[in-house]
């Protein structure tokens, strides 16, 4: 291949400062939200200071984060699940239900739920790719499915609105030990969920960012044609990518489900729409090819903090959705900004 | 009119790529009948013909996307169908797509190596990647400083040689370049045609599908013309000029009937300007309030009325 004289580098494509490579990363917009925000309520809400709170707002921010993590990772893959709020519930409900019913190990009724948050994910998935239609359809489908699952089968179950108690059965010490356990770091009270949140979202940034699977992500979302082309398994990538939602909606169902011993079955409805913000927040793109799962920690943050804060600084807690719409307009904005001045 | 089968022994070792009578037909459309190519290692096969000539077609169907339903594809003599991309290309058959097939949005290096990955157990080798991405484009001849540029910031010459140069780095024997220069200026053409010439040189078979024959003629060796989905024109570059190309390409025997009707319309004419009068239907036109701001010119005359 001598033939070819290397051609002078084209000077318009100059290298870019450091300054604005650091600028281009997703989760730039993440992080000045969330300074602002907790300088906001370290200003008018004394509480907020106070360090023994650090541990109950990481605990709020951890059961939006765990589920964020899975959804921005999928958003980063090009769909959505709108299906993630109930989810949560369904694989909460599923293992309360089984275990109860049958008498089982609680520990049966955990493993159950697993296999059936990972089917929900993998049906998602398989729906998207027989059909072709896009995944808000799809999983709008799902989310009304399993909002009705969840109601009925509580119903015809217990009679009532809510999971039974499993404190009686075998396993539930143990159960409540490895998923709804808290410990003391100096003057914080650490829930285990802050834990596997932050676990969480290591393990996905490494995958995104360091592995093979995590460069098809990118690909998919970004041109599933082009990702297809190079070969690419575009199909089981969005499979394995619903399943991750599902695997996640399975560890805060089991959190949720020892925490306060019994779940509501209206409960998660909405929560769909928070996950996806903090994804947003963080830096996705709703067309997908682009985004952080740091910073949809970051977003998660965000959250945690704005709900406490308001209760701390004494504002009326209904503000707190309206907050969050002005939060995530607001979040979007700064990541294009900060997008364009750094590419420009 | 052409030669149908290329009957001239060229190189004393068989095509890498042969085609025998090729036909895929979507339901009743008959998209591709009966073609015949022939495609040697160290040699460029361009394959031109107007849009709906059933270019893509043909190509899909060698790059894996599309399955054939007439005839025989036999690749380094055995007979093959594929069923995916990767078929294509694990036989060493690297297509650059007209829309290039890259993520837009990644990195130059993640682009580069998609599908392909470098991996140091079990996660991605990085400085391996963008170490020999850098050097594989370099050896191409093109330079880009920060190789953590999404592609998308990139121009269309530099995409097509990223794109040229990770299917020549993945060990291809035949490159399939569709209409590379299609939506490229005159320069960022010529970019490209040298590396059609380098990647002919490194001992690949090139198929260059093109509609300029201009492009086709300055680096091809041999020259396939689809027309509705037949082979019109099959011919070695000895049998050929560029005026015959260029001719059978623009329509050869129709192109003479139209200059010959065109030929009375009298082209060297300048007509005089005219005012055509509209039909039943009037022209939308500028209301009365809008009138005075609009150019002297438009409708001064009926002002005077």
């Amino acid at each position: 291949m001598a033939t070819v004289t290397a051609t002078p580098a084209d000077d318009r494509v100059g290298t870019r400062s450091t300054l604005s490579t650091v600028l281009a990363r997703p989760e730039v917009g993440a992080l000045i939200g969330a300074i602002a925000v907790a300088t906001l309520f370290l200003a008018v809400a004394p509480a907020f200071r106070s360090v023994g709170n650090i541990g109950t707002i990481l605990y709020g921010s951890s059961t939006i984060g765990i589920m964020a993590v899975a959804v921005a990772m999928l958003m980063i893959g090009g769909e959505f699940d709108l299906s993630a709020g109930v989810a949560v519930t369904t694989s909460g409900l599923a293992a309360a239900h089984t275990a109860w019913w049958f008498g089982l190990n609680v520990w049966a009724g955990v493993f159950i739920a697993l296999l059936i948050s990972l089917a929900i994910g993998a049906f998602n998935g398989f729906l998207l790719h027989k059909t072709g239609l896009p995944s808000f359809l799809v999983t709008l489908g799902t989310f009304f499915v399993l909002q009705g699952v969840n109601l009925a089968m509580t119903r015809l179950i217990t009679g009532g609105v809510s999971s039974n108690s499993l404190r009686d059965l075998d396993g539930f010490d143990s159960a409540k030990a490895v998923f709804a356990a808290d410990f003391s770091l100096g003057p914080v009270n650490v829930k285990i969920p802050v834990v596997y949140w932050v676990v969480f979202t290591v393990i996905a940034a490494v995958l995104l960012l360091r592995s093979r699977y995590g460069n098809w992500i990118f690909a998919v979302g970004g041109d599933s044609a082009a990702a297809r082309a190079v070969g690419v398994p575009v199909v089981a990538t969005k499979i394995a990518l619903f399943m991750g939602v599902g695997l996640a909606a399975w560890l805060l169902g089991m959190h949720l489900l020892f925490q306060f011993n019994n779940l509501q079955s209206g409960q998660g409805i909405g929560n769909e729409f928070i996950y996806i913000i903090a994804a947003v927040i963080g830096g996705c793109l709703l067309t997908g090819g682009y985004g952080s799962v740091v910073g949809a920690s970051v977003g998660a943050l965000i959250f945690g903090m704005t709900q406490l804060g308001i209760t701390y600084a004494g504002w009326n807690p209904d503000w707190f959705r309206t907050f969050l719409g002005v939060m995530l307009i607001a979040s979007v904005l700064v990541n294009m900004f900060v997008k364009r001045k750094a590419e420009g | 009119m052409a030669a149908l089968e290329d009957t001239r022994v060229e190189s004393t070792d068989r095509p890498v790529l042969e085609l025998e009578d090729i036909g895929k037909s979507y339901g009743n459309v008959n998209a591709l009948r009966g073609v015949n190519i022939s495609v040697r290692q160290g040699e460029v096969t361009c394959v031109l013909g107007d849009n709906g000539a059933g270019k893509s077609t043909l190509i899909k169907i060698i790059a894996g996307l599309h399955e054939y339903t007439e005839g025989t594809m036999k690749v380094g003599g055995v007979i093959r169908q594929f069923n995916s991309p990767r078929a294509a290309q694990s036989l060493g058959i690297a297509t650059v797509y007209q829309d290039l097939a890259l993520a837009p949005l990644m990195a130059v290096w993640r682009n580069f190596f998609l599908g392909n990955e470098v991996r140091k157990g079990p996660f991605l080798d990085i400085e391996t990647m963008k170490r020999v991405a850098g050097e594989e484009l370099t050896k191409m001849g093109i330079v880009i400083p920060d190789l953590d540029r999404p592609v998308g910031s990139l121009s269309g010459g530099q995409r097509q040689c990223i794109a040229i140069a990770r299917a020549i780095y993945f060990g291809a024997k035949v490159v399939i370049l569709d209409e590379p220069t299609a939506a490229l200026g005159v320069k960022q053409s010529g970019v490209v045609l040298k590396y059609i010439v380098a990647a002919r040189d490194a001992g690949l078979g090139v198929i260059f599908i093109t509609h300029n024959p201009h492009h086709a003629y300055l680096v091809g060796n041999h020259f396939v013309i689809l027309k509705l989905g037949r082979v019109a024109l099959d011919a070695h570059r000895d049998e050929l000029t560029l005026e015959q190309l260029t001719g059978e390409m623009a329509g050869g025997q129709e192109l003479d009937e139209l200059s010959h009707e065109l030929s009375a319309a009298d082209p060297g004419k300048v007509a005089p300007a005219h005012e055509v009068a509209h039909g039943g239907v009037p022209a939308p036109g500028l209301g009365d309030d809008e009138r005075d701001g609009a150019e002297p010119g438009d409708d001064a005359p009926r002002r005077t009325e």
